[in-house]
């Protein structure tokens, strides 16, 4: 039914999504989201602290009733089939959510006989998931005395107790050194290679570029830009020119030329024989190129980058994605 | 996506996890008497790694009961043997109702630390988890009645209505306990810090522990406070409670306590899981 036999149907959502307002006294933390995601894949949130990320989590998780909008997931309505819902998906909150003075093993065996199994079920299944963490020897300790990869680890083993259709994972790797990063980044890709649809929030967009299928970029509670990867950074025409002339001598004139023919303003670098250009419209490029070659001046080497995620979101938003520091919510002590 | 695992070279980690993951069934979701018991398997397990969190049925009524008894005892009823007879049950009282607080504060910490979430993201019988919880705090109150009573029984405490009474009147304060946590469970829902929450559930309790019967007989009040004390919750069990431990508690008495806690479960239960399932 899932994974290998999958076949893209319009009809094949995970989620879908329409208007969804959320609304924190005056303050409109979710202001008219849409979303439609498909069942399988990976959909990436990126957004800035603050945006509505976890807002909208935890509206389609069912822990918060919008104020505004509906949304269904597999079809059934957030509204009036919360329990259907709930049996389906599985969330990971952005902050770690077990029971601290509890063992891995016990709040493992907590959360499998919570979803059904019985004792000794839960036991084992308890188990294969510490062992498939690589968290065994940590087992019997107490989940407060973890690190914070493995905290983050057996936080998401808690949601896969039963393998959920939709996993919610809330900025999978909030503190996490770069191993642990791996290791959740693993964990993401095969449980989609396993049929689950993974919904995931973050502030990195490197990885929302290297995990998803798609990806929403929001800020201030709406969407300000959707598609694949690549759509997004097309969406954005502005690339670097970088060229490095076999002459320095040349520069100058190469300077000139181009700032006519590419209407931008042209930077020269610190390496003398090097000029660079932001551009906004590509078909430029080649047009400077060949009145360069029709002066004369040789080119040793050029390149015209796409700009990364980074630079479009800094595009769309007018601000870096991760400039400001993870601020404590708001009411929280 | 694909495109990204197929570059990638399967690694023995990944095909692990994959194999972890898609072994999984999905059971039939828990009945409620199943998630219940799993609730207060937690709590058993909570109180095995944090022992400490026993000191407040263990420690507490101790202290408090030598402090009221050497205390009060000389001055108020002019003997200290004597006044424990009217005190213990009254002390007894005052101390389970005391303690019913952490309840709420388990829970607040519960919402604030994330947990709370993840069991409302479950397919189970949501109030199973504040059930649970609540009939172990019933052991633990059981505990703190059985340590004053021994210790009282110690400093000379005879109860006329015998051991049957005794346990009459543990029985009533633990019905008593239950339907009581219901309101610390609804503030422990709506305070967002646990110094709030401390704070509120103190202006509860202080008025409604002292201006009792507890410590004095309300005859000896003014008029106006003397209402307030004989509708007070606490002195109607405490009154049915030092009554049962005596052998002279009237029918009347030990309804009116169930009746008391019948309507108090009945109007903070509903609330409580009201705002459980709607919590922001
Ligand atoms: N329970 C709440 N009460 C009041 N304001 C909130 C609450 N939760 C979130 N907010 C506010 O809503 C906005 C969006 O928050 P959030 O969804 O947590 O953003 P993100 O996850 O993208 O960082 C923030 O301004 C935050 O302060
Ligand atoms: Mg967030």
């Amino acid at each position: 039914m899932k994974g290998a036999s999958y076949q893209p149907k319009t009809d094949e959502w995970a989620i879908e999504a329409t208007a969804l307002v959320k609304v924190f006294g005056k303050h409109r933390a979710v202001d008219g989201v849409d979303l439609a995601v498909r069942k399988g894949t990976v959909y990436g949130f990126l957004g800035p602290n603050g945006a509505g990320k976890t807002t909208v989590i935890r509206v389609l998780a069912t822990l918060l009733k919008p104020d505004g909008g509906s949304a269904s997931i597999f079809g059934h309505d957030l509204g009036t089939e919360g329990d259907e819902i709930r049996s389906r998906i599985s969330l990971t909150g952005q902050y770690a959510s077990l029971d601290e003075d509890l063992t891995g093993m016990e709040n493992l065996v907590m959360m499998a006989k919570l979803m059904g199994y019985r004792r000794s079920e839960a036991k084992v299944r308890a188990g294969e998931l510490l062992h498939a963490f690589g968290l065994e020897e940590a087992a019997k300790r107490q989940v407060k005395n973890y690190s914070g990869g493995m905290r983050r680890r057996i936080d998401i083993a808690a949601s896969l107790v039963v393998t959920p259709d939709l996993l919610f994972l809330d900025e999978p790797p909030a503190g996490l050194d770069p191993r642990s990063r791996n290791q959740v980044w693993d964990i993401i890709r095969a449980l989609v290679s396993g049929g689950t649809t993974v919904m995931l929030t973050t502030q990195y967009l490197e990885e929302a570029d290297q995990l998803a299928d798609r990806i929403a970029v929001i800020n201030k509670g709406k969407i300000i830009a959707e598609g694949t990867s690549s759509e997004l950074k097309a969406s954005v025409s502005t690339g670097t020119l970088n060229i490095q002339l076999a002459d320095a001598a040349d520069r100058p004139q190469a300077m000139r030329i181009m700032e006519d023919k590419l209407a931008v303003a042209v930077h020269s670098s610190s390496d003398a024989a090097s000029l660079t250009a932001q551009i906004n419209d590509s078909f430029r490029v080649a047009d400077a190129l060949a009145e360069l070659a029709r002066q004369k001046i040789a080119v040793s080497d050029f390149s015209f980058g796409r700009p990364s995620l980074d630079e479009v979101f800094l595009t769309l938003t007018g601000h870096a994605a991760t400039e400001d520091e993870p601020q404590p919510e708001e009411g929280a002590s | 996506m694909t495109e990204f695992v197929e570059q990638r070279e399967k690694g023995e980690n990944e095909l692990r996890l994959a194999e972890s993951i898609a072994s999984s069934k999905r059971p039939k979701p828990p009945s409620g008497i199943s998630s219940t018991l799993t609730f207060a398997t937690r709590a058993l397990l909570r109180i095995k790694h944090v022992p400490e969190q026993m000191f407040d049925v263990t420690v507490f009524p101790v202290i408090f009961l030598l402090m009221f008894t050497y205390l009060f005892g000389g001055a108020i009823a002019g003997s200290t043997e004597e006044y424990l007879q009217f005190l213990l049950p009254g002390i007894l009282v005052m101390t389970v109702s005391q303690i019913t607080m952490y309840t709420g504060i388990d829970l607040n910490n519960d919402i604030r630390k994330g947990i709370f979430d993840r069991f409302r993201t479950l397919p189970i019988w949501l109030p199973s988890a504040l059930v649970g919880s609540l009939l172990v705090d019933i052991v633990r109150y059981s505990m703190a009645a059985a340590i004053m009573i021994s210790l009282g029984f110690a400093l000379g405490f005879r109860p006329e209505g015998g051991w049957l009474g005794v346990l009459g009147a543990v029985a009533l304060i633990l019905v008593f306990a239950f339907s009581l946590s219901w309101i610390w469970t609804i503030l422990g829902l709506i305070m967002r810090s646990e110094k709030s929450l401390m704070m509120v559930s103190f202006m509860v309790l202080f008025p409604l522990t002292f201006v009792s019967n507890v410590f004095v007989d309300p005859r000896t009040l003014p008029n106006w406070l003397q209402s307030f004390v004989e509708i007070n919750p606490i002195s109607i069990l405490a009154t049915a409670v030092r009554g049962a431990m005596h052998g002279t508690a009237t029918v009347q008495q030990v309804m009116l306590v169930l009746v008391v806690s019948v309507v108090m479960t009945a109007i903070f239960a509903p609330i409580t899981i009201y705002l459980y399932r709607n919590k922001k």
